[in-house]
C-alpha cells in the first residue's frame, strides 16, 4: 500500500482519536460535549500497529513522527493511574506513616542522635560558660530572644491578636517545612547536607535553651516549646534520617547499581515526606494558636507531654499488624 | 532534533515508542517562563493581601510556600506532566518507559530540587544533565523520569505537481525514506539548492530535469501509478 492511500484510509481513524485525547487531557468536559470513549483503546491498539507498519514499510518520517507523537499521547491517558485519594490518606495515616517510619528506623536514630547530641553539647558548653552563645548568635539576635522569653510575660502575652496568630502561622509553615524539604533533599549529597541540618539546629536550639536558663527565661521558653516541639522536632528528625537514606544509597548502594539504589532509597523515604509535611502543618497549628496562650505553668507542661507521647505511641504502634511480627 | 536525544521505549502494546529527550537549555526557558509566572502571581497576590494586615502577610507566606514547593509539584502531577512554562516550551515530563508521571514521581523529583540547585542557579543539576546520557537531573534519576518534547506534527499530505515516474532502479527503504525526507522539507531549500541536490540522484541530467525527474519518482512512492 503506497502512503497516500494509507494515509487515506486511516486519517478519519487518526482524528478521532486525536478528539478523544483532547478530551481525556481537558479539564472538565460539558456533559453535553462528551464524546463516546468506548473505542478509544481498540483505536490505541490499531494505532500502534499502524506506527510499526509505517516504519516497515519506509513511509515518510513526518508521518512516522505524527504517529509517534499520537501513540505517546495516547499511551499517557491510557496508563494513567489515578485511585481516589481519600482512601489513599486514610490509609497512609493509619498504617502507611507509622510503617515506613519504622522500615528506616536506623536512619531516624542516626539522625536524631547527631540532633540530640549536638543539643546537648552546645547546652553543656553555654550552661559552663555562658559567654560561649556568642559564638553561635550576635548580639542583636539574642536580644530579640531575651525580649521574647522575658520572666514577667513579656510583649507576647496580652497584646497579641488573632492576625498575629496567623502572621505566625504563616510564617512557620514557610520556614518550617521548607527547611525540611531541603534537609531532605541535602542527604542526597552524600548525606552530608542531613547530617548539617540536624548539627547546626541542635546546636542552636542548645544554645538558646542553656543561655534562657542563665538569664532566667527558661519557663516561658519551655511551656512555649513544649508542645509544638513534639511535632516540629520530630519531623526535623524523620527528614533528616530520610535525606540520611538516600546519602547512604549513593555511598553504599549494596548489590544494586547506584541509579537503581537512589530510586529505591528515594520510594522508600518519600512516604516519610509526607507523614514530615503532615506533621510540620500540625507542628505550625499548635506553635501559632496553642504555644503563645498564657495557661499556667502545669497545663502547657501536661498538654506538652501528653503531645510527645501520643506522637511516639503513634509511631511506634500505629498500623502495626496482628501476628506480622510472628512469621 | 538530533538522534542520539531519542530513546526507545517498547510499549506493553508492542510498540516502539520514540521519545525525542529535551536539552538543558529548552527545560531552562521552561523554568524561566515558570519563574516569571510565579512573580507575577506573587506580586498580584502581594497587593491584595497586603490590604489585610498582618493576617494578610501570614498569608503571603504560605503563599510563597505554595509556589515555591508545590507549583511545579502539582501541576505536574494533575497535568500530564506539564507545568505552564513546559506546555509553552512543548515538553512534558514522562516516567523513563514512557508511562505518565505519577504523583510520588512528580513529588520526588520536585523535592530533590535543591540538591539540584545546589551550589547555585542550578549548577549541579546542569551538570548532571549534561553528563547523563538521558539529561536526567539528580531528581529525574531519583524519581526515574525525563523530559521529552510533545510536539504536534502537522502532516497534511503535501503531493506535487508532475505525473508520477517509476524509478529506474530498485529502491530500498533508505532510498525511500531519504527521498521522502527531501520531498517534505523542499521548502528549507532554494531552488537552486534543490537542484543541486536532485543532480546527485542524476548526474547526467541537467540541475532542472534532475529535480523534475526526482519528483517524479517522489509522487510514484507516495501514491503510485496512476
Amino acid at each position: 500500500m503506497k502512503q497516500a492511500r494509507f494515509e487515506q484510509q486511516y486519517r478519519p481513524q487518526w482524528q478521532s482519536l486525536e478528539k478523544q485525547l483532547d478530551q481525556l487531557e481537558a479539564l472538565h468536559v460539558k456533559r453535553a460535549e462528551r464524546a463516546d470513549m468506548h473505542s478509544f483503546v481498540g483505536d490505541y491498539r490499531q494505532l500502534c500497529h499502524q506506527l510499526a507498519l509505517s516504519r516497515e514499510r519506509g513511509y515518510s518520517l513526518e508521518l512516522q513522527q505524527y504517529l509517534n507523537n499520537l501513540v505517546l499521547r495516547a499511551h499517557r491517558q491510557l496508563y494513567r493511574y489515578n485511585p481516589p485519594l481519600a482512601d489513599r490518606i486514610g490509609h497512609f495515616i493509619a498504617s502507611g506513616f507509622p510503617n515506613a517510619v519504622r522500615r528506616q528506623w536506623k536512619w531516624h536514630l542516626i539522625s536524631a542522635l547527631s540532633f540530640v547530641l549536638s543539643i546537648a553539647l552546645a547546652w553543656g558548653l553555654v550552661w559552663q560558660q555562658p559567654e560561649m552563645i556568642y559564638t553561635v548568635l550576635d548580639e542583636a539576635t539574642l536580644t530579640g530572644i531575651e525580649s521574647m522569653y522575658q520572666p514577667d510575660g513579656g510583649p507576647s502575652a496580652d497584646d497579641r491578636s488573632g492576625a498575629d496568630d496567623v502572621l505566625m502561622f504563616g510564617y512557620y509553615i514557610k520556614n518550617n517545612i521548607g527547611i525540611a524539604f531541603r534537609t531532605f533533599a541535602g542527604g542526597l549529597l552524600l548525606g552530608v547536607g542531613a547530617i548539617l541540618v540536624m548539627l547546626f539546629n541542635g546546636s542552636f536550639f542548645g544554645a538558646i535553651a542553656g543561655h534562657l536558663i542563665h538569664v532566667g527565661g527558661d519557663q516561658p521558653f519551655f511551656t512555649f516549646v513544649i508542645a509544638h516541639g513534639a511535632p516540629e522536632l520530630t519531623a526535623i528528625v524523620l527528614a533528616g534520617g530520610a535525606g540520611l537514606r538516600l546519602g547512604w544509597a549513593i555511598i553504599a548502594p549494596g548489590q544494586w547499581s547506584r541509579l537503581d539504589a537512589l530510586r529505591l532509597a528515594a520510594r522508600d523515604a518519600l512516604p516519610t515526606m509526607y507523614g514530615v509535611f503532615l506533621l510540620l502543618l500540625l507542628a505550625a497549628f499548635i506553635e501559632a494558636f496553642w504555644s503563645p496562650r498564657d495557661f499556667a505553668p502545669t497545663i502547657k507542661y501536661s498538654v506538652g507531654a501528653a503531645c510527645w507521647a501520643l506522637l511516639y505511641l503513634y509511631l511506634i504502634f500505629g498500623g502495626r499488624q496482628r501476628g506480622a511480627g510472628k512469621s | 532534533m538530533l538522534i542520539d536525544e531519542r530513546v526507545d521505549v517498547e510499549t506493553p502494546e508492542g510498540a516502539i515508542l520514540t521519545l525525542s529527550l529535551a536539552g538543558p537549555v529548552t527545560r531552562a526557558l521552561a523554568y524561566g517562563i515558570d519563574l516569571l509566572i510565579r512573580l507575577l502571581v506573587f506580586a498580584v497576590f502581594a497587593m491584595l493581601l497586603s490590604l489585610l494586615g498582618k493576617a494578610g502577610s501570614g498569608l503571603l507566606m504560605i503563599l510563597m510556600f505554595m509556589l515555591e514547593w508545590f507549583y511545579p509539584a502539582l501541576f505536574e502531577a494533575l497535568r500530564h506532566g506539564q507545568t505552564p512554562g513546559k506546555k509553552a516550551m512543548g515538553i512534558a515530563v514522562v516516567h523513563a518507559n514512557g508511562s505518565p508521571l505519577s504523583f510520588n514521581g512528580s513529588l520526588i523529583r520536585n523535592l530533590l530540587r535543591t540538591a539540584d540547585a545546589f551550589p547555585l542557579f542550578y549548577l549541579l543539576g546542569f551538570i548532571t544533565t549534561l553528563i547523563n546520557p538521558r539529561f536526567q537531573r539528580l531528581g529525574d534519576m531519583a524519581a526515574n523520569t525525563v523530559v521529552v518534547h510533545i510536539e504536534p506534527a502537522d502532516t497534511s499530505h503535501k503531493s506535487r505537481d508532475g505525473e508520477p515516474l517509476a524509478p529506474d532502479w530498485p529502491v530500498n527503504r533508505e532510498d525511500q525514506l531519504a527521498l521522502l525526507a527531501f520531498h517534505e522539507r523542499h521548502d528549507q531549500f532554494s531552488r537552486a539548492r534543490q537542484e543541486e541536490l536532485a543532480q546527485l540522484a542524476y548526474p547526467e541530467l541537467d540541475p532542472q530535469q534532475a529535480l523534475q525527474q526526482l519528483n517524479g519518482v517522489t509522487r510514484y512512492l507516495q501514491e503510485g501509478a496512476r
